[in-house]
């Protein structure tokens, strides 16, 4: 080891170190459509997940090391839970989880050897389109508030640009995943897909996933309602039949 | 921005690995939320007026279980509250009534509330059956040494459970003891009433429009006899929460529906106070 380097140094190597992580993975896209917010993610496994419920209206997004996110999420989800259990559940808002969550990978970062490579995003579902919100935290503890669409991962420039051509206010889940998979396709993504969406109009608990029958009958409405790209039709994952969020 | 201790210690105890349940993890991060935490010292009850009493009854049908309790809470003499609800959904296939006092009782109800949500985010799935059964044991367990101060909480639960595709019902006792009922159960102090009428007017393999009926009854004929237990409230249309749980998920009656069943029951009572007769001798 070398006998001194300097701080900027060390920063610069740890940031490199989490971006060569993230990039490796696969990229995941989150996006709003009219009744809720989307979430899509290549995922070759059908029971470890990236996308997750935290509370009645937040949900949770990740790439990168999957020990690390689950961890994170499992913490955002007791975070979640001690909050509405001491306060009330209207109490628990996704900005106080994801500047939590800033800290926590803030901290992670400067203090310890290794960084988080993990990229995360922290949605809530509003009453209305105007009140959704996203966050998303990167690895060293930066968080942006965003609008629209996220996309997370390596070549998250690319998957940027197919979203904004695409992508428009108040539009349908079909077109919405549409979207989302053209703007996957292409990125070597793999056809697996995990698929879940924060709907308005469900009373409690708002998280659903979207698999089996049901997300079978959005994809060939979505490979329509595109002019598709690339393999737009990615498979479904295989169907839970306990998964958590279903009426 | 409104950490306040959701510091350093909290923070840790999140990140950590280990338990899927919430109550756990409040044992170890945040001991002071729980419920009867700050109970100790007081000593016999202290003879304070808590609110308490009730009646809470269960019952299986064909296809299911349903719950339904009382909407009345005393404290000594006074009614503290007359649409007060006992009965709750815990989860999509479960519900669970509380008799004893009220404070605690609704305490017990949200954290258990809460321990099935946590576990079911964290694991993916929902737990067994007879996994809520067992941690609500739990906690009525952590609660004994408030029950031992006079803050006695009990409750009842009863669910469906999708391996045998029947309702079940629990009961429990103050040291967290839990006991399978088959057919119907009752807690509270109007309980020993209702259970007489439970007996008598019960049958196997009830649809669930009579089960709803036959407690009814049951919980009007515990009012009749038990002051802490409230009847029907025609005049300001409370009446009880009445549930049923079946392979369809929870369901709580709606306001009309619970009225119709009620003033059903009181027509009839109009005719005939004591309500419908059992036969002497079973006719084979």
């Amino acid at each position: 080891m070398p006998f001194y380097v300097s701080p900027e140094q060390q920063m610069k190597d740890k940031a490199d170190y989490a971006r060569k992580g993230i990039a490796r993975g696969r990229n995941s896209v989150v996006i709003q459509y009219d009744e809720g917010i989307l979430f899509v993610a290549p995922n070759p496994s059908g029971a470890l997940h990236k996308i997750s419920e935290i509370y009645d209206r937040i949900a949770f997004a990740a790439v990168g090391r999957y020990n690390e996110y689950e961890n994170l999420r499992v913490a955002g989800v007791r975070y979640a839970d001690t909050r509405g259990y001491q306060y009330d559940r209207a109490d628990v808002t996704a900005r106080g989880l994801a500047n939590w969550y800033a800290q926590i990978l803030g901290t992670i970062f400067t203090e310890s050897n290794k960084p988080y490579e993990v990229e995360i995003v922290v949605a809530e579902l509003g009453e209305s389109a105007a009140g959704d919100q996203m966050y998303r935290i990167t690895f060293d503890g930066s968080v942006a508030d965003e609008h629209g669409f996220v996309a997370m991962g390596g070549q998250a420039d690319q998957v940027s640009t197919v979203l904004k051509e695409r992508y428009t206010e108040g539009m349908p889940l079909s077109a919405a995943l549409s979207a989302a998979l053209a703007a996957l396709a292409g990125q070597g993504n793999g056809d697996q897909l995990e698929v879940a969406v924060l709907m308005r109009g469900r009373a409690h608990r708002a998280f659903r996933r979207l698999t089996g029958r049901r997300l079978e009958e959005l994809l060939p409405a979505a490979a329509d309602a595109g002019t598709g790209g690339g393999k737009g039709d990615g498979k479904p994952a295989a169907p839970e039949p306990g998964e958590a969020g279903t009426p | 921005m409104g950490l306040d201790y959701f510091g350093e210690r909290f923070t840790a105890a999140c990140m950590a690995t280990g338990t899927s349940s919430f109550a756990d993890f409040l044992t170890t991060s945040a001991p002071h939320l729980l419920p009867g935490a700050t109970v100790g010292g007081l000593g016999q009850g202290a003879g304070l007026d808590l609110p308490h009493g009730t009646t809470i009854v269960a019952a299986s049908f064909d296809g299911g279980v349903m719950m339904a309790g009382d909407r009345r809470s005393t404290a000594g003499n006074m009614i503290a509250q007359r649409d007060i609800e006992k009965v709750f959904r815990s989860d999509d296939y479960s519900c669970v009534g509380i008799a004893g006092v009220a404070g605690i009782g609704l305490e017990l109800v949200r954290l258990f509330q809460l321990e099935l949500e946590h576990y079911e985010k964290l694991e993916g799935r929902s737990l067994s059956l007879e996994g809520k059964a067992n941690r609500l044991s739990a906690f009525v367990r952590a609660n004994l040494g408030g029950a031992m101060q006079g803050l006695v909480v009990v409750p009842l639960f009863a669910g469906y459970d999708a391996e045998t595709q029947q309702g079940r019902i629990f009961s429990y006792d103050v040291a967290g003891g839990r006991y399978e009922e088959h057919k119907f159960h009752s807690i509270g102090s109007g309980s020993v009433f209702a259970r007489g009428s439970l007996k008598k007017l019960y049958t196997d393999g009830m649809p669930a429009d009579d089960a709803i009926t036959v407690c009814m009854q049951a919980l009007y004929d515990a009012a009749d006899d038990d002051s802490a237990t409230g009847g029907p409230d025609l005049t300001r249309r409370i009446y009880p929460v009445v549930a049923t749980v079946t392979e369809d998920g929870f369901r709580r009656l709606t306001e009309e529906e619970a009225g119709g069943y009620a003033r059903a029951v009181v027509d009839e009572r109009m005719r005939s106070p004591a309500g419908p007769n059992a036969p002497l001798r079973q006719s084979s």
